[in-house]
């Protein structure tokens, strides 16, 4: 086997576990909510991400509307748009599977490649490979969990609760990251009194907005105390 | 049917913001987009833990106790260990056992 491509998959073996739990746990909340192993396995593999996949199955359980999904599949993963800033000048010069790469450029996929010494290694054989081997773990997961949450004789009343998990792990791992904590706080205030204020099926839109304004106002307010 | 062209979306738009900034910003970054980049992710993540509660009966604290009890493992665990899946797995079958076995 080729250095890079052995170096890809020993690389890759760190994401497995997470990749496959998170991947069952997506694969029978879809169950829970009605969808079968096709589903799980197209979004798997065309998605490929993790927090858009659980909001996916939630907004398929609504359903949601057309704009309303577009527009939370911007808010759930317009981090990737910075990633890919990230990447641009990795990425950029690539020849081959570059297509792939690209689309493949998860959270996880982020991680390993930013922090990744390439000396000695070819760089098209191992981005290509690490992204490969992640999604696999990933359709594996999705695909398991279907089968899984189908055949199992267990009541999984209250497997949606995983989303709520993953998104108070998220919260946690990024607030001890981070310093500035006002607009996370702003958030949350935001989304609680937009949900009281609109209700369960309608608060989305108008919170992502008046998120997005309070970031505005408070960039703006700061930037004025500088001056 | 529509199940499928949910999914057609979420997916195409997802590709699209993967590729954006190789076709868009190749060049240079406007500052808010930057900024954006570097808080929405963060906020959104706060929006989408209310979002996963917007079930959550607040009538009386009887009633949102599975959430509440599990919620708060959650938080716990996390901080304690930093293991992501652990956390996930144990506070998710918590939670199952909380509304199924004693808050029925």
């Amino acid at each position: 086997m080729k250095k890079s491509v052995k170096e890809a998959l020993k690389d890759s073996l760190v994401i497995m576990p997470g990749y496959i739990v998170l991947g069952i746990g997506f694969g029978v909340l879809m169950t829970s909510k009605g969808f079968g192993l096709l589903h799980s396995f197209l979004m798997a593999l065309f998605i490929y991400a993790g927090s858009m996949q659980y909001v996916g199955a939630e907004l398929l359980a609504l359903p949601a509307s057309y704009l309303n999904v577009f527009i939370m599949t911007i808010m759930v993963n317009i981090r990737h748009l910075f990633y890919g800033i990230g990447m641009l000048s990795r990425y950029k010069v690539l020849k081959k599977h570059k297509i792939y790469d690209i689309f493949a450029l998860t959270d996880e996929t982020f991680s390993i490649v930013c922090s990744k010494n390439m000396k000695g290694l070819n760089r098209e054989d191992y981005y290509f490979c690490l992204s490969l081997f992640n999604q696999l773990y990933w359709i594996t997961g999705c695909v398991l969990g279907s089968v899984l949450g189908d055949i199992l004789p267990i009541d999984f009343t209250g497997i949606e609760f995983s989303m709520s998990a993953l998104f108070i792990v998220i919260v946690i791992d990024q607030w001890e990251k981070n310093k500035d904590h006002t607009p996370v706080i702003l958030s949350f205030i935001i989304s609680i009194v937009c949900l009281r204020y609109f209700g369960r099926d309608n608060f989305l839109l108008p919170c992502m907005a008046c998120i997005i304004v309070m970031l505005y106002v408070l960039k703006t307010i700061r930037s004025f105390r500088h001056e | 049917m529509n199940s499928y062209i949910l999914i057609a979306i979420m997916a195409i738009t997802t590709i699209a913001i993967r590729f954006a900034p190789f076709i868009l910003f190749s060049k240079k970054t406007p500052p808010f987009i930057l900024y954006l980049g570097s808080v929405l992710p963060y906020c959104t993540m706060a929006m989408l833990v209310v979002f996963c509660f917007r079930d959550t009966d607040t009538s009386s604290l009887y009633n949102c106790m599975p959430e509440l009890l599990a919620g708060i493992y959650a938080i716990l665990l996390q901080k304690w260990r930093h293991n992501s899946s652990l956390t996930i797995v144990s506070a998710t079958v918590l939670y199952m056992l909380l509304v199924q076995r004693v808050y029925r």
